[in-house]
C-alpha cells in the first residue's frame, strides 16, 4: 500500500498528460485571449505575451507548462482517491461543468456559493463531512467579477487549488494557475475534457495497480 | 484558604442548536415492530381476527376505546404506521471512506440543483430537436397543452418531493424553466418528465342536480325541497296545478303565521317567478322563532322550485338570494363582557 502511493510520486509526469494537448490545440480553442488591456490585473502580466489592438494575449508556453503540472497534480490527487471539487459560475458553462464533474465520478459546484459552505461545513452538513481535497475553478471569478469567495475559503481550510485565470483575475491565492482564457465555450470544453481524461486515466491506472497488489 | 467557587449545575445541551429530531433506523423499525404487535393486541381486545386487522378498523377500535371530545382530529389519539407519523428524513449523506453519494452534495441543496440540472437537460435535448426539426424543414407541430386543466406543484409540494427547504425564489426559477420547456412546441419526448410536475385541477363548478319532477298517484307533479335558517329546519312538497294554498304543519299559513312579515317572506319565491296562484305547498317545520322558520320554509320552496323552471331563471333566484343558505346564526357569548359583542359598563373610578 506504501508503494502504491510513494512510486508515482518519483516520476516528474507519472501519468503522461503533456501528450494529452498541443499547442496548437490550445490556440485552436482560443485560450491565448484575454480580456482589454483596461480589464488587465497587475498580477497577470508576467503571464502576458502582448497586447494587439488593446486586447490581452496570454502566453501559451507559459500556458503549457502551468496546465502540465496542475493536470499532473489533478491526477495524482484522483489516483490517491481525493475529492475534487469542480467550480464556475459562469451560467452559459454551469452545465457542462455539472457533467463532467457528474462522468468523472467527482464534484461540482456551479451555484451560488452559500457563506459557510467550507469553513461551516460541522453545522451546516453534519457531523463527519469530508472537505474536498482539491478545489478546481474553471472561471476564477464569480457573477460580480470579483474573485471567488471558495479560492479564499480553501485557503483557510489549507485546500489546493487549480484555477483557470484570465488577463482579469487575481492569480495570489490559486495553488496551480493555468493562465487561460475562460469566456469562450471552445476553450470550456477543452479544458473539461483535459480534466476529465486526466481524472478518468488517473483512476483507471490507480485500479490497475490495486489490481496488481492484490495478484501478488 | 481561598474559597474557590463552584457550581454543581451541568453542562447543559443546547436543544434548539442540535435542529430537528433525527430518527435513526433502528428506531424506526423498532417502533414498526411495536406497531405491528399493538394491532395485534387490540385485535385481540376487541375479539377480532389479527390476521385481517385493517387500518380503519384500528381507528373504529381507538375511538371506541379512547373517546374524545376535542375539536381538533389531529389532537386526539391515534394509532398510526410509523412511516405515516415520523416524517421521512435524509440519512446521511456519505459513505464509510467519507465521499458523498451525490455528485452535488458540497453546494448545500443537492435535491433541488440537480432537478433543475435534468430539466435543463430536457430543454436543450428539446431545442435540439427542435432543431433538427428546422433544418430538415418539416413543420413544427403546434399541439396545444391543456394548460386550463392542470397546475404546477405548489412549494410545499416541492419541499415534500425533495426532502428539503425550497426558497420563493429558487421555486420561482423552477416554475419559469418549467415554463420554458413547455413553451417549446416539440417537447413529446418530456411529456412525461412534466406531467411529473404537473397536478390535474377538479372541475371547480360543482353542477348542483336540480332533481327531476315526480308524479303521485293522481298524476299530479311534485317536487320537494330543504332549507334551514339558525335553527329551524323545514322540508316543503310543493305540488303544481294548484290554487296557491299553503300548509305548515297541518295549519293553514294565516293561522300558523299571524305576521304580515312571515307570510310575505313564504311568498317571494312564488311572487319572483309569477306563480302566486299556481301550486299548492305542504310543509313541515320545526325549530327555531316566528322568522326563523318563516325564512327556512322560504329556502325550502325555492329549492323545490327548481324543478318547475328553466336554467336561466334558477340563475335568477341564485342571483336574487333565494338559493344562498343564510349563515347568520347567534353569536356566543364571550366571558367579560356583557354579551357576544356588548362589553360592561366602562367605569372610569
Amino acid at each position: 500500500d506504501d508503494k502504491l502511493l510513494t512510486e508515482p510520486l518519483n516520476h516528474p509526469d507519472f501519468f503522461n498528460v503533456k501528450e494529452l494537448f498541443t499547442l496548437k490545440d490550445l490556440f485552436d480553442a482560443r485560450v491565448h485571449l484575454g480580456h482589454k488591456k483596461g480589464c488587465r490585473h497587475r498580477f497577470m502580466e508576467p503571464y502576458i505575451f502582448g497586447c494587439r489592438l488593446d486586447q490581452d494575449i496570454i502566453d501559451l508556453d507559459q500556458t503549457m507548462q502551468h496546465l502540465q503540472l496542475a493536470l499532473n497534480f489533478t491526477a495524482h490527487i484522483a489516483y490517491r482517491k481525493g475529492i475534487i471539487l469542480f467550480i464556475s459560475r459562469k451560467r452559459q458553462f454551469c452545465h457542462l461543468v455539472e457533467s463532467t464533474a457528474r462522468d468523472c465520478g467527482e464534484y461540482a459546484h456551479t451555484r451560488f456559493w452559500q457563506g459557510g459552505l467550507l469553513t461551516n461545513a460541522h453545522i451546516q452538513f453534519g457531523a463527519g463531512v469530508r472537505l474536498p481535497d482539491l478545489i478546481v475553478f474553471l472561471s476564477s471569478l464569480n457573477n460580480v467579477f470579483q474573485p471567488h469567495v471558495a479560492i479564499r475559503d480553501a485557503a483557510k481550510m489549507n485546500i489546493p487549488t487549480v484555477g483557470v485565470v484570465d488577463t482579469n483575475c487575481n492569480p495570489t491565492l490559486i495553488t496551480y494557475p493555468i493562465p487561460g482564457n475562460d469566456d469562450s465555450p471552445s476553450a470550456m470544453e477543452l479544458y473539461c475534457k483535459l480534466f476529465r481524461m486526466t481524472i478518468i486515466r488517473a483512476k483507471d491506472k490507480r485500479r490497475q495497480d490495486e489490481a496488481v497488489e492484490e495478484m501478488r | 484558604l481561598r474559597l474557590i467557587h463552584t457550581s454543581t449545575a451541568v453542562q447543559r445541551k443546547n436543544v434548539g442548536a442540535s435542529g430537528p429530531e433525527k430518527y435513526t433506523e433502528a428506531f424506526i423499525k423498532k417502533q414498526i415492530e411495536e406497531f405491528n404487535l399493538g394491532k395485534r393486541h387490540l385485535a385481540n381486545m376487541m375479539g377480532e381476527d389479527p390476521e385481517t386487522f385493517t387500518q380503519e378498523d384500528i381507528d373504529r377500535a381507538i375511538a371506541y376505546l379512547f373517546p374524545s371530545g376535542l375539536f381538533d382530529k389531529q389532537a386526539r389519539p391515534m394509532m398510526k404506521h410509523p412511516t405515516e407519523i415520523f416524517p421521512e428524513q435524509r440519512k446521511i449523506q456519505w459513505g464509510e471512506d467519507g465521499r458523498p453519494f451525490h455528485f452535488l452534495f458540497y453546494t448545500g441543496k443537492q435535491s433541488y440543483y440537480s432537478l433543475m440540472h435534468e430539466t435543463y437537460e430536457k430543454l436543450l435535448r428539446a431545442q435540439k430537436y427542435q432543431d433538427q426539426l428546422i433544418a430538415q424543414g418539416l413543420p413544427l407541430q403546434k399541439e396545444k397543452r391543456n394548460l386550463a386543466g392542470s397546475r404546477w406543484l405548489t412549494k410545499i409540494e416541492l419541499e415534500e418531493m425533495l426532502l428539503e427547504k425550497v426558497s420563493d425564489n429558487d421555486y420561482s426559477r423552477f416554475i419559469q424553466l418549467l415554463q420554458k420547456l413547455v413553451a417549446l412546441p416539440c417537447n413529446d419526448i418530456e411529456e412525461k418528465y412534466i406531467q411529473k410536475f404537473s397536478k390535474e385541477v377538479p372541475v371547480q363548478m360543482q353542477k348542483v342536480l336540480i332533481e327531476p319532477l315526480q308524479h303521485d298517484e293522481r298524476g299530479v307533479a311534485f317536487s320537494t325541497g330543504e332549507g334551514r335558517r339558525k335553527t329551524a329546519s323545514a322540508t316543503a312538497i310543493v305540488y303544481d296545478n294548484g290554487t296557491g294554498k299553503m300548509t305548515v304543519n297541518g295549519k293553514d299559513i294565516l293561522h300558523y303565521f299571524p305576521v304580515l312579515q312571515d307570510r310575505e317572506q313564504l311568498l317571494f319565491p312564488f311572487q319572483f317567478l309569477d306563480r302566486i296562484g299556481k301550486h299548492d305547498t305542504v310543509c313541515t317545520v320545526s325549530g327555531g322563532g316566528r322568522s326563523a322558520q318563516a325564512g327556512a320554509i322560504r329556502l325550502a320552496c325555492a329549492k323545490a322550485l327548481r324543478s318547475f323552471v328553466t336554467e336561466k331563471e334558477v340563475e335568477f333566484m341564485r342571483q336574487a338570494g333565494l338559493l344562498t343558505v343564510d349563515p347568520r346564526v347567534k353569536e356566543r357569548k364571550k366571558p367579560g363582557q356583557e354579551g357576544a359583542r356588548r362589553k360592561f359598563t366602562w367605569k372610569k373610578r
